[in-house]
């Protein structure tokens, strides 16, 4: 599973931010289509993001875009200019209900037989934003196979609540709770909202824990400066690493006895505590913090 | 015509003077004598004071084709500089020179007098419009840049002499004591002015603020200064100094300055005792910033910062990150504020900052430097004089003489500047040679000087964005595509000199 801690929106109506894409270290980037690009610029976006993905060929990291929703009238274009320049997938705002990741989904896959790429090829990322999206998420989690991750947006979800957002974010709580039940039972990543205050990197850093304990993977992002903040939040403590590179020395040692449980320093060594020191040690290698190589046999065992 | 060891041609003449090209930069040695003035007798109840700038400018004894300074340190809100040249004109003086220390946008005031023939000679680099129109042809006045090492080496030596030397004074007694800590034009430092003390046929203290007997601190002594004149004003304080000196709120400045602070880390040159000089940018300033954290997590206390000093390095003076700062120039008022009341904030002069020719100057001790460019090559050559339009637009400052000096000079700058390249095949202008330029610095990727295998290697390790610089080049023009090539004239409009007097590039007119 690709890392996703940090994926940062860049609007598609900016050639000198766009040429920028390749420097910063998100895991993975939104060009935006939709809410940062006003109505009399949506062609120009939609044209100078299809030739910035024609030309960041040697990709080092994710590209998604975020196109307009399904119900308006630039989608179509969007997709049909965009796709062709091959990014990795599409976000998806105001996916409110099953439906409509399943109309994308067969609008990806039209597209996939013209161009003659695997099915599949698109990935797609929900936003959950509005009351109805947070109640709708377990179904929509599950509308696709494209699906990598869902994710929350706290602006339009507090807008369709009628209420503020705030910085400490309690009112967010229930919405974003659900939001990861729904990934999580659907087996998938899941991605916090934005944080909109762009100078504000402490209170940045406490919702980003906040959300790291909620269970979130990773967090969309509005300015590159944010990315060292977020990754410094989900990067691995020493201390867990090292519990993890001892967790994968003893289940190595169970497998090599023929079992798949072992004791190590008194606790038992099992399937979750073993895909709990895998998830860390992927994050810990990502960060280049350790150099580690992980074997399915050994965290999932010889089938 | 001949070509320097860079390949530029240089002429063997220019303007009377027989032009040394340039072969390296540490081979040129000084083959004179300090630089003379004549020793004076003052008696007791002799006064100096003078009623007006154009009493003292008649004391000098002015003739046509002599050189008057001024220094820089009041920036862009320095009034005596335009003040003095139109005096030169109302006393009908042609033909003179200026050899302040710089010349900057304010001083475009005088450009109806090189028109006229008062000026025709600036021995000393020039930032904004005289520069550009000089470039373009639509004025004439030769121009010599050097940098500030270069300057009071150029002084010193006696290859410029300068036969009066004005200094503003912010404060200042009537035997010529003084200091640039007080008063309403306090600017600091007085460093650039040290050497014009010293060396200039006649010194003039010029101030707005008169004190009674002894100014004190005494930065220049009235042992060195011949008369005092009182004026209403110095200069703007406004635009004197900055109020603020800001870190970079750029994520591209930002991560070039992560970058920068990592090879610093790498170089192993971050330890106990480490010294550093870094520009007033807000990106130089996010690199200060970086190194701060670094040697707050290594527990780590630096000697001493140089140069131009901006709050950022009080800051790090009085918490203890360095001993000492050693001032030429103040950038901000908490600069001058530090200087006034903090033992360890010592204002030095431009000579013992940065000459080549003395018997060792603070470059030479000096870890690592960060530096500005506005291009740079595949050679690792640097331009800070001229931009891609050709036009001279900007003094070197300081910068060879530190990259010269110091043990590791990073060169920060962002791969694109309006739509251009910063790296290219060959930069308009060479102000700083490549053999003293160790790193470039871009957000897009880090280029390394050949002779650091080593450094190279940990910053792989370290999973830094390491580029070959020609590979990096052709990188960047693949997203900005090749300029076309600015078309020069064969005349030459501005030497620049190396800081060891040879001649390291023209500036030539440029084809409109």
């Amino acid at each position: 599973m690709k890392l996703r801690r940090s994926l940062l929106y860049v609007p598609g109506n900016m050639p000198g931010m766009l040429q920028n894409i390749p420097v910063f270290e998100a895991d993975g980037v939104m060009i935006d289509l939709e809410d940062a690009v006003p109505l009399q610029e949506k062609d120009a976006a939609r044209l100078l993001s299809r030739n910035f993905l024609r030309f960041y060929q040697n990709r080092n990291k994710e590209m998604f875009v975020r196109i307009n929703p399904l119900d308006t009238p630039y989608a179509a274009a969007d997709l049909r200019e965009i796709l062709p320049a091959l990014p990795d997938g599409i976000r998806l705002p105001k996916a409110d209900n099953p439906e409509i990741v399943e109309r994308l989904d067969t609008l990806l896959t039209e597209q996939e037989e013209k161009l003659n790429l695997e099915i599949g090829h698109f990935k797609i990322i929900p936003s959950i934003e509005s009351a109805q999206g947070v109640l709708n998420c377990v179904e929509t989690a599950k509308a696709s196979n494209r699906i990598v991750a869902l994710a929350f947006g706290a602006e339009d979800y507090t807008a369709s609540m009628e209420i503020d957002r705030t910085k400490t974010g309690e009112e967010l709580f229930s919405a974003r709770t659900r939001v990861v039940w729904a990934a999580k039972a659907a087996g998938v990543q899941v991605i916090d909202t934005i944080f909109s205050d762009v100078n504000d990197m402490d209170a940045l850093r406490a919702e980003t824990t906040l959300v790291k304990r909620l269970g979130f993977t990773g967090k969309s992002l509005v300015n590159p400066r944010q990315i060292e903040v977020v990754h410094d939040v989900f990067r691995p403590t020493p201390e867990e690493i090292e519990n993890a590179v001892e967790v994968m020395e003893a289940i190595k040692r169970a497998r090599e006895m023929g079992t798949g449980v072992i004791s190590l320093r008194g606790k038992m060594v099992d399937a979750p505590v073993v895909t709990r020191a895998a998830r860390t040690l992927r994050a810990a290698v990502a960060f280049g913090m350790i150099e580690y190589t992980l074997s399915d046999e050994v965290i999932h065992g010889e089938k | 015509m001949a070509k320097n060891s860079l390949g530029r041609e240089i002429p063997a003449q220019w303007r009377g003077r027989t032009l040394d090209p340039y072969v390296d930069p540490w081979n040129k040695k000084p083959e004179v004598l300090r630089a003379t003035r004549p020793l004076v007798r003052r008696s007791p109840g002799d006064s100096k004071l003078l009623p007006s700038l154009r009493a003292a400018l008649d004391k000098c004894e002015l003739r046509n084709g002599m050189n008057i300074s001024t220094h820089h340190h009041l920036r862009n809100g320095d009034l005596l500089l335009n003040l003095l040249v139109k005096e030169l004109d109302a006393m009908g003086l042609r033909d003179m020179g200026i050899a302040s220390s710089s010349v900057h946008a304010v001083h475009a005031e005088i450009i109806p007098y090189i028109r006229k023939g008062v000026i025709t000679r600036i021995e000393t680099g020039v930032n904004g419009l005289i520069g550009e129109m000089v470039s373009k042809g639509e004025l004439k006045c030769d121009i010599i840049v050097r940098s500030h090492g270069g300057r009071a080496r150029s002084l010193v030596t006696g290859e410029v002499e300068v036969d009066a030397a004005f200094i503003a004074a912010p404060c200042c007694d009537i035997t010529g004591n003084m200091n640039g800590v007080h008063g309403p034009s306090a600017c600091g430092s007085l460093g650039y002015a040290y050497t014009d003390a010293r060396y200039a046929k006649k010194v003039i203290a010029v101030t707005d603020n008169l004190v009674r007997y002894p100014a004190a601190p005494i930065s220049i002594s009235q042992s060195d200064v011949d008369y005092v004149v009182q004026i209403e004003s110095l200069g703007d304080p406004r635009k004197i100094v900055s109020t603020t000196t800001r870190i970079t709120r750029d994520p591209a400045g930002l991560l070039i300055a992560k970058y920068a602070a990592e090879v610093i880390e790498a170089s192993g040159l971050l330890k106990d005792g480490f010294s550093f000089q870094t520009g007033a940018g807000g990106t130089s300033l996010a690199v200060a910033d970086n190194i701060r954290r670094k040697m707050t997590e290594g527990h780590i206390k630096g000697s001493f910062g140089c140069g131009g000093i901006t709050g950022y390095f009080v800051d790090m003076l009085e918490q203890g990150y360095f001993e000492t700062l050693f001032d030429v120039q103040c950038f901000d008022l908490k600069a001058v504020d530090s200087i006034r009341r903090n033992a360890g904030h010592r204002e030095i002069s431009a000579d013992l900052y940065a000459s080549p020719f003395n018997r060792g100057s603070v470059v030479n001790m000096l870890d690592c430097v960060i530096l500005g460019a506005t291009e740079v090559d595949v050679n690792f050559n640097v331009n800070v004089n001229t931009e891609s339009s050709g036009y001279l637009l900007h003094n070197t400052g300081g910068h060879c003489d530190t990259a010269a000096g110091a043990k590791l000079a990073i060169v920060v700058a962002p791969s694109i500047r309006g739509r251009l390249p910063i790296v290219r095949d060959a930069v308009t202008t060479v102000t700083t040679p490549g053999e003293t330029v160790d790193v470039i610095v871009t957000e897009r990727g880090i280029c390394l000087a050949e002779k650091h295998a080593d450094l190279r290697r940990e910053l792989i390790r370290r999973n830094l964005p390491v580029k070959d610089i020609h590979q990096f080049h052709e990188e960047i023009t693949q997203i900005t595509g090749t300029p076309r090539p600015v078309e020069f004239e064969d005349d030459i409009v501005a030497l620049i000199e190396y800081r060891d007097g040879s001649i390291i590039d023209v500036v030539r007119r440029v084809r409109e």
